[in-house]
């Protein structure tokens, strides 16, 4: 929050030779690619490919076996403690359920990164809360618990929690998954503009194809078996075009006509 | 790239125009969180100092705008319109306009937050309290007299229980109780004869220090003792276990695959408790007795045999029967709670934890009102 943002088109997360696994199980082998500035970047892939996983290996709470990871210019997994903080103020995670603290209501859970990070008064940190929660519709819910709202909800609450800095990089964790359609739409639009608006970067975590084909300029795609990324590229072409047959029967399982 | 300082300025503000007229306001640079206040100040100054007929605010010049600076901008507009001065923004194409437009849009659908409701007065609290102390003695009577009636069914059907959560439950309760239950009963036995021999060595009645250890010991120390152990070791886990259960929804699944959830999570806890409660009880009685014995013998130089004739004598078989009652009596007490307590769990961690805290505190109080009424009982019976 406190660096200008990174320029459009130039690389905002750089991994390369990645692997990583739990223990002796490797989920991928020398895994390397781009995230660019500005852009909604999707991992995809089936069930158990490793893309949570990849995930958590980017915002640094998973270290790999081996390999680099340069998430805003910083090295995530040699770097050191100080250098993390700083990349730590400029992303949001949306965890899967919300990762909200239930001990505290949705309003000081969407405060508690600005009270954290800036010197700003509280009052200026209410107006500031009212103003994400309202991006995220939830203005009648800031004095709820988060034991009191349903699970779209609280993963609304969630991506306002992640928004409260104005992140240059924002870590989506299955976003869409288990909410109505309709929801899910508004979220996918929500993340869109708020993407076109801010010029911030998304990496979505997502097997929602509808969600993909709405909002994703590139995806990778993960494969269990082979232990890496498969393709890479924009996600309709790669629907059209693609010659291998796993990500082609993927991206096409659903009929086109539902894509909207 | 940029450096960070954390009073340089990020953005720029100047204006064309003289008050009365319309006046030109033009930004330039990037208007984030960190800006949010003085922005908040230079502009409101700005207004007050142009004290235009209208303003026409020029983005054009801006390079990027947050959130926080989309929200400075709309407040800006906000003061110029309590002033009643009508504001225009202009050079909107950009980054800025879109997030602009975007907050705009979505803080002008929200609704005003719903007002906190009024504090209440005292007698309403009062009565708000009471009544939900009551509901509580009741909801705890209700499970109380549910879990009773499903044990009572298991005895009768022993087939439905399961055995191995019975023994699973005596093994954490009874047999991994074991040594800390020992350990204080004995430190106990210990205290009493130390302190009590002080006072009888004056009158040469040591002997009879061994009546009173074992008097005290078995009819109140023992159980009462093992009681709260139990309470703390086995009553809170009993909460945390059914009450994580019940944050993770596995209980609603127990429900909807046909188990009744009682039968299942509650009743071999209960079972173990009543089988592992008053054998704990004896062990805690016989350590008590020994750490008397171990003074007795060292301190007031009586003779192993004739301690252990005094307490032979001063115990009867109704006084130890009815510690074992007693015992059972906690028993069900502590696993009722730690049950209950566990299923009304709802929410989070939190609660989790604040039931686990629960299940102990009251057991222990309804553990200590159990045994003043056994002792005024007692008391009449003559035992």
């Amino acid at each position: 929050m406190n660096l200008a943002p990174p320029a459009p088109g130039t690389p905002v997360i750089e991994v390369d030779g990645l692997t990583a696994g739990y223990g002796d199980r490797i989920l991928f082998r020398d895994v390397s690619f781009r995230v660019l500035a500005g852009e909604v970047f999707v991992i995809l892939g089936g069930s158990g490919c490793g893309k949570s996983t990849l995930l958590k290996l980017l915002i640094g709470l998973l270290r790999p076996h081996s390999g680099s990871i340069r998430v805003l210019g910083h090295d995530i997994v040699s770097g050191d403690e100080k250098g993390m903080r700083a990349v730590r103020s400029r992303i949001g995670v949306l965890f899967q359920a919300g990762g909200l603290l239930n001990s505290m209501t949705v309003g000081e859970n969407v405060a508690l990164p600005l009270a954290e990070h800036t010197h700003l008064s509280p009052a200026a940190i209410g107006e500031l809360v009212r103003m994400k929660l309202a991006l995220v519709d939830l203005s009648h819910a800031p004095g709820l618990l988060p034991s009191e709202i349903s699970g779209g909800m609280k993963k609304r609450a969630g991506l306002a929690r992640a928004l409260a800095l104005d992140p240059h990089l924002l870590f989506l964790d299955e976003p869409s998954a288990g909410l109505d359609p309709v929801t899910s739409i508004e979220l996918d639009l929500l993340i869109r503009s708020l993407n076109e608006g801010t010029g911030s970067t998304m990496v979505l975590v997502t097997h929602e194809l509808d969600s993909i084909f709405r909002i994703a300029h590139r995806v990778i795609f993960l494969d269990r078996e082979a232990r890496g990324i498969i393709a890479e590229g924009d996600p309709r072409e790669l629907r059209d075009r693609s010659a291998d047959p796993r990500v082609s029967d993927f991206l096409n399982r659903r009929a086109p006509s539902r894509n909207g | 790239m940029f450096r960070h300082h954390p009073q340089e300025k990020e953005y720029g503000i100047s204006s064309e125009g003289s008050a009365g007229e319309g006046a030109v306001v033009r930004l330039s640079g990037r208007l984030t969180l960190r800006s949010l206040e003085p922005f908040g100040h230079e502009s409101s100054a700005l207004l007050d100092a142009l004290g235009p007929s209208s303003v026409t605010l020029d983005l054009s010049g801006m390079s990027s705008i947050d959130s926080a600076g989309a929200l400075a901008l709309l407040r800006l507009k906000a003061m110029a319109g309590e002033r009643g001065i009508p504001l225009a923004i202009s050079g909107d194409g950009g980054q800025a306009g879109r997030l602009l437009a975007l907050v705009g849009e979505r803080t002008g659908r929200a609704s005003e937050p719903p007002q906190l409701a009024e504090a209440s007065g005292f007698f309403e609290e009062l009565g708000e309290k009471t009544v939900s102390l009551l509901r509580e003695v009741g909801d705890e009577l209700t499970f109380q007299g549910e879990l009773l009636k499903a044990t009572a069914r298991s005895c009768l059907a022993p087939r439905a229980v399961r055995w191995a959560d019975v023994l699973f439950y005596m093994r954490r309760a009874g047999v991994d109780g074991f040594p800390i239950v020992s350990l204080i009963s004995f430190l106990l036995g210990l205290i009493i004869t130390f302190m009590s021999s002080l006072q009888l060595r004056q009158f040469g009645a040591n002997l009879y220090v061994a009546d009173l250890v074992a008097i005290s010991i078995v009819r109140e120390l023992g159980p009462i003792m093992t009681a709260i152990l139990v309470a703390g070791r086995s009553g809170s886990a009993f909460a945390a276990e059914i009450g994580t259960m019940q944050v993770n929804e596995e209980v609603d699944a127990l429900v909807t695959m046909g188990f009744d959830p009682m039968t299942f999570l509650s009743v071999p806890k209960l079972l173990a408790m009543l089988a592992v409660t008053p054998i704990l009880t004896v062990f805690a009685d016989l350590h008590g007795i020994l750490g008397g014995l171990v003074v007795g013998v060292a301190g007031l130089d009586l003779t192993a045999r004739a301690y252990l004739a005094e307490t032979h004598a001063a115990l009867t078989a109704p006084a130890i029967l009815a510690s074992l009652v007693k015992a059972e009596v906690f028993a069900v007490l502590i696993a009722t709670v730690g049950c209950q307590r566990g299923f009304r769990v709802r929410g989070g961690a939190d609660a989790v934890g604040a039931a686990a805290t629960s299940a102990v505190v009251t057991s222990i109080f309804l553990i200590i009102i159990a045994d003043s009424a056994f002792a005024l009982v007692q008391q009449y019976l003559g035992i």
